[in-house]
């Protein structure tokens, strides 16, 4: 018997990623230290694999330009995609991100930021909107440059991640440095791939970013019907799928986010066919339409997006997930000492049911990044 | 004993817990820490906050009062003994639960109850006050889970798939109208004076600790669950 088959059966890890977040609806502007103390408790829900967060309105002075951040092997993956940025933006700030030196986070790639704006003619040939010229240009890296990936690629927000434990990673990337009126974090335990730079979550393409505790088993299906529409699976991890899903399901049909929960957790026949109309025909068609794209298998997922933040849980509610709310604030996590911690006492904590999506946005959208 | 837990790590909680000699414990400041209470024959812990996951888990005997709402796996494979939760609970709530009881002034999230069973003197006895989440008793062996819906202005308190796979036991539930659309596998009846009289004394218990009408409570509409004998499983099952 191997030793780690012999360890495998004396060590009992109780582990499951962890998720929370935090929201101001009136964009006030939250230390990154918050959202550090909000993961902490749920430590051994992670198990030192993969930690991440993602902030909003972070860089409000620039705020108009699309903020790349990128993990590099080596300087000729540097070069190389910078050769292919530089074709396509112009470079208007370029920056290692700052980072702290922790004996627990090692093997470090090389880690830069990019504030980049299209070049104008560049953008007017491609003939596609700003946007999908976005989203191409950090999927084409991605799916094509050996050794660079991009992490991060929207405006006014960032992802951090990196392989350790979520409260060492926010440290590592000094988060308490950043302010911003969304954030969401992720402790990651892998169950299918090694833990690596670029599996741990967020997941992001512009400015939507996926936090998933779970497992979906429809990987394959969901990925091969995903890939049908340009988006390139490259990570191997569930949860980039579904970044992807919900990017194509909002930007690309312009579905709202109650409709994508409509399509990704789409309620069971049987109790599709006991809704009342106009809510049987609804949901039965986004369930016939978009069939591929159902999500089966245990998640709960934090879906951040400028302005807002969706939680969605399976329809099974195989994840735990409660919502806390203190005047404009709120707060949702896997565990509710992950509320607590930072918001001892609220005014009301609750837990969604499976496949009921939980949206909250800014009061005044013109608010946020300018807290 | 009184312990504040206060940003302390479950594994040096517990171990002080267990350290000590005292039957009465009182934990405050409890935030997320997993474990407590498992296994604890003969003691009497008070907890006040958030306790972690897996509070009471294969409990023998004790007594657990919660100042606060439980996170998930609150008394799984409970022996004997009680809890006591001045709040709401999270999911899969006295999973496998083999006898004592455990009484939730609020709700309980999804699959609780989920095979509890019921062995000569053991009986298990969940209570809810409020609502509860989908699958409440699946495969329940035996014992009594009762949703008490104080809130719920007589709606079906529960959400879906209650009592699937049902094959022991008994769910009664406090609703204006026989819930409809429950699995093959579950019979419905309205409650008689004996289930009233099985009942009774839990939910004057569940008064006592949480306050209420016991016998307003106890005179209102409730509907009970049975298996059906004629309708076992006899292959797995699985939804679309």
């Amino acid at each position: 018997m191997t030793k780690d088959a012999y360890l495998e059966g004396r060590e009992h890890i109780p582990s499951g990623c962890a998720i929370s977040s935090i929201f101001s609806r009136s964009g006030k502007a939250v230390c990154g230290e918050r959202i550090i103390r909000s993961i902490e408790p749920m430590h051994d829900r992670s198990n030192g694999l993969g930690g991440g967060f993602a902030g909003y309105g972070i860089y409000p002075s620039h705020k108009d330009d699309y903020a790349f951040h990128l993990f590099y092997d080596d300087a000729a993956a540097q070069k190389a995609c910078e050769a292919y940025l530089t074709g396509r933006f112009e470079v208007v700030g370029c920056e290692k991100i700052p980072t702290r030196r922790m004996a627990c986070i090692t093997n470090e790639p090389i880690i830069l930021r990019y504030f980049l704006r299209p070049i104008v003619n560049v953008l007017r040939d491609s003939q596609l909107d700003e946007r999908e010229f976005v989203a191409r240009a950090a999927l084409h890296v991605n799916a094509q440059i050996d050794g660079a990936y991009v992490f991060s690629s929207g405006k006014n927000m960032g992802v951090f991640k990196a392989v350790g434990f979520p409260e060492d990673v926010g440290r590592y990337y000094k988060l308490d440095e950043y302010a911003g009126y969304c954030w969401t974090a992720h402790g990651r335990y892998p169950t299918n791939t090694p833990g690596w730079w670029g599996g741990a979550h967020p997941f992001s393409l512009l400015d939507t970013t996926v936090v998933h505790n779970g497992e979906i088993s429809s990987y394959d299906a969901n990925r091969r019907y995903i890939e049908m529409f340009g988006y390139a699976c490259t990570l191997k991890t569930d949860t980039e799928a579904i970044a992807y899903i919900i990017d194509y399901l909002t930007r690309k049909r312009g579905l709202t986010l109650e409709e994508v929960a409509g399509v990704i957790a789409a309620p069971f026949w049987s109790t599709i066919e006991n809704m009342p109309e106009p809510q049987r025909a609804r949901a039965s068609y986004l369930r016939r339409a978009f069939g591929p794209l159902l999500i089966n298998g245990p998640f709960s997922i934090l879906v951040g997006f400028t302005g807002g933040l969706m939680a969605l849980g399976d329809r099974l509610k195989l994840r735990s997930m409660v919502v806390g709310e203190k005047d404009d604030m709120v707060y949702i996590a896997s565990e509710e000492c992950a509320i607590r911690v930072i918001e001892p006492e609220l005014d009301r904590i609750w837990s969604p049911g499976g496949g009921q999506p939980v949206i909250v946005t800014l009061n005044d959208t013109e608010k946020g990044g300018h807290a | 004993m009184r312990i504040d837990a206060n940003g302390q790590y479950y594994q040096q909680l517990n171990e002080a817990v267990r350290a000590c000699a005292d039957r009465d414990v009182t934990i405050d400041n409890v935030c997320g820490q997993r474990y407590i209470a498992c296994a604890e024959k003969d003691r009497r812990f008070t907890l006040h906050g958030t306790p972690g996951n897996g509070l009471a888990q294969y409990m023998d005997g004790a007594t657990v009062e919660v100042f606060g709402n439980c996170q998930e796996s609150v008394g799984d494979t409970m022996n004997q003994g009680e809890v006591i939760i001045h709040g709401s609970c999270g999911d899969a709530c006295a999973y496998g639960m083999r006898g004592g009881r455990i009484l939730i002034k609020g709700n309980v999230g999804y699959r609780a109850g989920i095979h509890m069973k019921a062995y000569m003197e053991r009986h298990p006895v969940l209570i809810v006050g409020g609502t509860a989440g989908s699958f409440l008793g699946e495969y329940l062996a035996g014992g009594l889970i009762a949703v008490l819906g104080i809130g719920a202005d007589g709606a079906y308190p529960c959400r879906f798939f209650c009592g699937t796979g049902m094959h022991g036991g008994k769910i009664i539930l406090r609703c204006d109208e026989a819930p409809s659309g429950l699995p093959r596998q579950v019979l419905v009846r309205e409650m008689t004076d004996e289930d009233r009289e099985e009942l009774a004394p839990h939910v004057r218990a569940y008064c006592e600790h949480f306050g209420g009408d016991a016998e307003a409570l106890l005179s209102q509409k409730y509907f009970v669950l049975t298996p059906n004998p004629e309708a076992g499983y006899k292959q797995l099952y699985t939804f679309e």
